[in-house]
């Protein structure tokens, strides 16, 4: 397979992703939209790695996972957070920032 | 060399159907499933992609740990489905005209790009390529400060979390909820 077949797929996702942060209300599924972006950028990583055949592309990849997973870790402690205040779970109505 | 072409396709078609559910299902429950749908794909792309460590740890790290823990919140906060907004609102008729710029963009740059090398299979690669143990060796020598700083990273993230979502005492007690009696019907039938 050529790489840049890879790399439109790459884009694509990227894009789908970007699309669904923009649209959804519930920040749960903004956070696996933002997955999907951070993944579309990964999979563009892995394959330039491929294409000159270093694997520093593959460290960063690994690095964005871990990135990923500590945006995943303070999203979801926030949107607890909302619950345990008893606010709707909804971007739209949050617009004060209050401990 | 068609076996690998036919894979990519298949896999290529899973991962932009987990992408498209996870940002056309109502359900949050349904769009992480859908999104652990395109995870698995993206990992058999990256073993095509002779990645052999990092598809093990997108399945076992993305698919198995982070997954679990959306899981387990969505659960906790009970996921009902989520309204839409009016169609006549700004932002549901701007995001997909966004995303399109975007993908044409980005196409344009895949289209007009100066790098040769896109239209092949890539380099030459050696043995070993993305296996454990050279990943693991460019972690320890050549990407030893990242690798810390990644590591600092993650735990302050993970006292943040905790932090964020414990019970803050104090502030908001909760009233107790009153137990509920069995109705006195029941206990007359049963003496």
């Amino acid at each position: 397979m050529d790489v840049v077949w890879f790399l439109v797929l790459s884009a694509f996702i990227f894009c789908i992703g970007a699309a669904g942060v923009i649209i959804r209300r519930d920040p749960l599924v903004i956070l696996l939209c933002l997955e999907l972006m951070l993944n579309g950028g990964n999979l563009a990583l892995i394959s330039f790695a491929r294409m000159h055949g270093g694997q520093a592309g593959q460290v960063f990849a690994l690095i964005v996972m871990v990135i990923a997973a500590c945006e995943v870790v303070v999203g979801l402690g926030i949107i607890v957070a909302m619950y345990r205040n008893r606010l709707r779970i909804d971007v739209d109505e949050m617009t004060e920032l209050r401990g | 060399m068609w076996f690998e072409q036919v894979l990519f396709f298949i896999v290529a078609a899973g991962a932009l159907a987990g992408a498209l559910g996870v940002v056309m299902l109502r359900n949050p429950f349904y769009c992480v499933l859908a999104l652990v749908v395109h995870l698995v794909s993206l990992a058999v792309l990256f073993l095509l992609l002779q990645a052999a460590f990092l598809a093990a740890a997108q399945v076992v790290v993305y698919a198995g740990a982070v997954m679990v823990l959306y899981i387990f919140v969505v659960a906790y906060i009970g996921g009902q489905d989520e309204e839409l907004r009016p169609d006549d609102s700004l932002i549901s008729s701007f995001g997909p005209l966004f995303a399109a710029a975007i993908a044409i963009e980005l196409c344009f740059a895949l289209i007009g790009t100066g790098l040769e090398s896109l239209d092949t299979r890539g380099a030459d690669l050696g043995p070993g390529f993305g296996s454990p143990g050279e990943i693991g060796s460019l972690l320890l020598r050549r990407f030893l400060v990242p690798f810390e700083a990644a590591s600092y990273l993650l735990l302050i993230a993970a006292v943040g979390a905790v932090v964020l979502a414990r019970r803050r005492r104090g502030i908001e007690e909760e009233p107790p909820t009153p137990r509920r009696e069995p109705p006195p019907e029941t206990l007359e039938v049963r003496a």
